[in-house]
């Protein structure tokens, strides 16, 4: 029995926490969606106060060029818009496989975890850590 | 007659040969420093992994083909013979010399053929004699082989060793691990060295990592191509990645080679980059009242 392919491909959530929003990657990322995801982000970061955009991509095993040219163009967008762009939880082999292909993803900031991501976030943004005192 | 109907008859002859005087020439061989040196405890040891030998050349020129290293019938004694070169290349002997001694073994054959059609040598004992000649070559070639095939394997496996005993990820302090590269670095090792890395940043959360380069005797462009390569994989996993142990000479080379290490981050020595790593997170390091009368 083969695994039941959806009728349409589903749309990447894209969620709000606080000022940061938090896409988290699942499995393949097919170009419409991939499209998609990058309006919706664009859209949410300029119509929120957005100040901070998390990227999970531990739910990623297999990684193409497609893949590291879609996150460096997110990254790219978000950072015209004043906001910051955190990659978080990349798999060994992914971040091999990104290397082997020359993605290095220069300028982005990448961390272990969401919750480091977050403290990234949370750390260079001045106007928070005087809210948070 | 055709000469090849000649040789296949002689060949059978040898076989019926062989049969024949599988005893006494088992007891001969049985003397010789090729089985007496592997087979020390007891001499009807030696006899009896002689028979085996025996046996195996027999079947194999029962079957015809004198010349064939692959023939099957020396499939059963492949793994004793080896067995036995093995022995004489511990004890210090080239593969020639342990071919120089099964080649000893056909002249007490050949004695035993001799001895047996006492009279005139007639065409017949010519061919048959030929034959031993040519099986005995053939099995001079199997036990190189053999020979050979075990060092092979030993180098393989070696490698192997090689492979994962130098490649060691240590964890240095909390968040921070390091990797002590020590003898060249080929693709292959920087592959190994990049996966245990990773591996390790996750499994300890690290968010420091440090490549020590103290061991590694020259660097060339490749081998900076790999260290760039798992400075940037590590980037990607959230760890910054500090390269230390660079010494003066291969400063020098890096730089007139015009590779541009610039993006790596660069220490002095290990002491240096744990300190960079600590200061990094906040961590102080302090010499206590106390440490102060220890000496």
């Amino acid at each position: 029995m083969t695994s039941p392919l959806p009728a349409y491909e589903a749309p990447v959530p894209v969620l709000a926490l606080g000022d940061v929003l938090l896409i988290s990657l699942q499995g393949e990322l097919h170009d419409g969606t991939a499209e998609q995801l990058q309006q919706d982000i664009s859209r949410r970061v300029a119509g929120s106060a957005a100040t901070g955009v998390v990227i999970d991509v531990s739910g990623v095993e297999i990684v193409d060029s497609f893949l590291g040219r879609i996150i460096a163009e997110i990254a790219a967008a978000v950072r015209l818009l004043a906001a910051r762009t955190v990659l978080c939880g990349m798999r060994p082999a992914v971040a091999i496989t990104l290397v082997e292909l020359g993605l290095t993803l220069p300028g982005l900031v990448t961390t272990l975890d969401v919750d480091r991501a977050f403290d990234v976030l949370r750390r260079s943004d001045p106007g928070r850590a005087e809210e948070g005192t | 007659m055709s000469e090849q109907v000649t040789a296949e008859v002689a060949a059978r002859e040898l076989g019926a040969f062989l049969e024949r005087c599988r005893e006494q020439i088992a007891q001969r061989w049985a003397d010789a420093p090729l089985f007496r040196t592997v087979f020390t405890v007891s001499r009807d040891e030696a006899v009896e992994a002689c028979k085996a030998v025996v046996d195996a050349l027999c079947e194999v020129a029962s079957s015809g083909r004198l010349e064939d290293v692959a023939a099957p019938g020396f499939d059963s004694v492949r793994e004793q013979l080896g067995r036995m070169a093995a022995s004489r290349a511990g004890s210090g002997f080239g593969p020639a010399q342990i071919a120089d001694e099964a080649a000893g073994l056909r002249v007490a054959a050949s004695e035993l053929l001799r001895h047996e059609s006492s009279g005139p040598v007639g065409r017949e004992a010519h061919e048959v004699l030929l034959a031993l000649t040519v099986l005995m070559g053939t099995l001079r070639l199997v036990i190189m082989q053999t020979s050979l095939n075990a060092g092979e394997e030993l180098i393989a496996r070696q490698r192997l060793q090689l492979l994962e005993v130098a490649t060691p990820v240590i964890s240095l302090w909390e968040g921070v691990v390091a990797v002590p590269l020590i003898g060249t670095l080929d693709s292959a090792r920087s592959q190994v060295v990049m996966e245990a890395l990773l591996h390790a940043i996750v499994e300890q959360r690290a968010r420091y990592a440090i490549l020590d380069i103290t061991g590694v005797p020259t660097v060339d462009s490749l081998v900076a191509q790999h260290l760039m390569k798992t400075v940037a994989a590590a980037r990607l996993m959230g760890a910054d990645c500090i390269v230390s142990g660079i010494r003066p000479a291969i400063a020098q080379t890096i730089v007139h080679l015009g590779i541009d290490l610039s993006p790596v981050l660069t220490r002095g020595s290990l002491a240096d980059a744990l300190a960079y790593a600590l200061a990094q997170q906040g961590v102080e390091v302090s010499r206590t009242v106390a440490g102060a009368n220890s000496r």
